[in-house]
């Protein structure tokens, strides 16, 4: 059924009682062609555009848990591509692209908000850097704007620009056209639209292992029976070391918990992305009201899904040196994603030394703005067993080559 | 919050005392020259990464700033111990078998 308003009026007739499955829920088949490990937003989209744009039919993505269960519906959702190097701004903007006609695409409200995003700068290098990252994305054809502390006083008036502040705010990066969309709607617009193209969507199935006859993958073990397919791409965030570790594979990858929060909900009070490098937090506010709170990584490895609370502090810290009009604001809900961070703090997107084996990872701490554009390249790289031209040089061989793409500066959250 | 056992100090911390010093036994390699790039990006950039239990080094930051190797299981943070360098290097071998 094509959600339209029609459709919107017709249902409430029967008072929406009668709304279709958005989407099936099968058993898994004996064999496949492609097997996607992972339902999250990436692996989702990847298997939507090898249906789409690529013509492949017998596809199925194998989620562990549920769909819009994981990371891609408890992140802070903001979107924006003002990354510094050529090679990943131009990665993101191509994401940024996919995500001003996603609705359209999916046929599926993802609510995106392009209210814009602040980077703020707190020191002389903050500037230096802001105005250097600025400029790169001029080049890049990025729209991008350096914004003067006194601009930044009228367009955030909650928002502590002062000079008496601990760590004085002396400008921002600005991109207009960043913002943030609704998560879970991402991951049910993604899942409906591939279902709807016969991808099986098969839920509460962990692949326990990854079988291979001379080095070409055969299929996968789940925790549903053995399932044979002649290309398996892996999609799989915090544990994909997990994943590599099944055929032997070591990946430059180390998984974190990332925490982030919500508050209560209130009247609106930030109508923009705001975040920070130096004090380390980032806030905007979501249309149910709740503030959204992001936090840096916790320092050590690990697949708790927690986190140590010593990390809310200092995030609620950096949030009121910011916004001390916040000070009484009570925080709803945490969660601790796993997350895992790349040594350049750029992704993996690519093939294996094993045939047949993709993977698609090491987004770190900023993956869901790379949503459409990820599984679009991804896709095109699985069905052709080739890199799309914009994922070439995220290759796993770059770490040998030494050709690595240092994201540091510009991956808002601290690696 | 993580309680870490320091083995210098015999005393268990909290984490906001120490700081997190990645994968344990990551040993340069003795003659880079003679390695490939293959061997040298491994010992760089490849880690373990385990979901499970994982030696690692912490670094009690505000207390003796001594390095040590802590087990622990990153599935649930149980830690199973704590050793100083020159014990954990001394029993590696056991250490890694015992993983």
């Amino acid at each position: 059924m094509k959600y339209s308003l029609l459709s919107l009026f017709r249902q409430g007739l029967s008072g929406h009682r009668n709304w279709p499955q958005a989407w099936t829920n099968p058993k898994p088949e004996s064999a496949y062609d492609i097997i996607i490990v992972g339902g999250g937003g990436h692996g989702l989209a990847t298997a939507f555009y090898l249906a789409s744009e690529h013509g492949k039919s017998n596809i199925a993505v194998l989620e562990k848990g549920y769909i819009g269960g994981g990371n891609t519906a408890r992140n802070t959702t903001i979107l924006r591509s003002n990354y510094l190097r050529d090679e990943s701004s131009r990665l993101f903007e191509h994401s940024m692209r996919m995500w001003e006609s996603l609705t359209d695409s999916l046929n599926f409200n993802v609510l995106l908000s392009q209210r814009g995003v602040y980077n703020l700068g707190h020191t002389l290098q903050d500037m230096r850097d802001i105005e250097r990252r600025v400029n790169a994305n001029y080049l890049g054809g990025i729209d991008a704007e350096v914004v003067s502390a006194q601009e930044l006083r009228e367009r955030i008036p909650l928002l502590n620009v002062s000079e008496h502040a601990r760590y004085p705010i002396l400008g921002a990066s600005y991109q207009a056209r960043g913002g943030i969309a609704r998560h879970d709607a991402v991951a049910w617009g993604y899942a409906r639209a591939a279902s709807k193209l016969g991808v099986d969507i098969i839920q509460q199935c962990e692949v326990t292992g990854i079988e291979r006859s001379n080095n070409t993958v055969t299929g996968v073990n789940t925790s549903r029976g053995f399932i044979r397919a002649s290309q398996v791409a892996c999609v799989t965030a915090g544990h994909s070391s997990v994943l590599a570790a099944m055929v032997g594979l070591r990946l430059p990858l180390e998984s974190h918990p990332l925490q982030a929060f919500v508050s209560e909900s209130m009247q609106p009070v930030i109508d923009t992305v705001v975040m920070s490098n130096t004090v380390h937090a980032y806030i905007s506010q979501s249309d149910k009201g709740d503030l959204v709170i992001g936090a840096g990584i916790d320092s050590y490895n690990g697949y708790s899904q927690r986190g140590s609370p010593h990390i809310n502090e200092h995030t609620a810290q950096a949030i009121l040196e910011m916004f001390p009009a916040l000070s009484r604001v009570r925080l709803n809900r945490q969660w601790g994603g796993i997350v895992d961070t790349c040594p350049d703090a750029c992704p993996i997107v690519g093939k294996t030394p094993v045939q047949g084996l993709y993977f698609n990872c090491g987004w770190g701490t900023g993956g869901f703005k790379a949503t459409p554009g990820s599984g679009h390249v991804f896709a095109h790289t699985i069905a052709h067993d080739e890199p799309h031209p914009l994922a070439a040089p995220f290759s796993l061989e770059r770490f040998c080559t030494g050709h690595l793409i240092d994201e540091h500066g510009a991956a808002a959250v601290a690696h | 919050m993580l309680l870490i056992p320091c083995p210098y100090c015999q005393h268990i911390f909290e984490e906001e005392d120490f700081a997190y010093a990645g994968e344990a036994f990551i040993e340069r390699p003795p003659q880079p020259e003679q390695i490939s790039d293959q061997e040298w990006a491994d010992y760089l950039f490849m880690r373990n990464n385990p979901k499970g239990p994982h030696l690692e080094q912490w670094i009690h930051a505000a207390g003796c700033r001594k390095f040590f190797v802590v087990k622990r299981n990153t599935a649930n943070n149980r830690i199973e111990g704590s050793w100083t360098m020159a014990k954990a290097h001394a029993g590696k071998n056991d250490l890694l078998e015992r993983l």
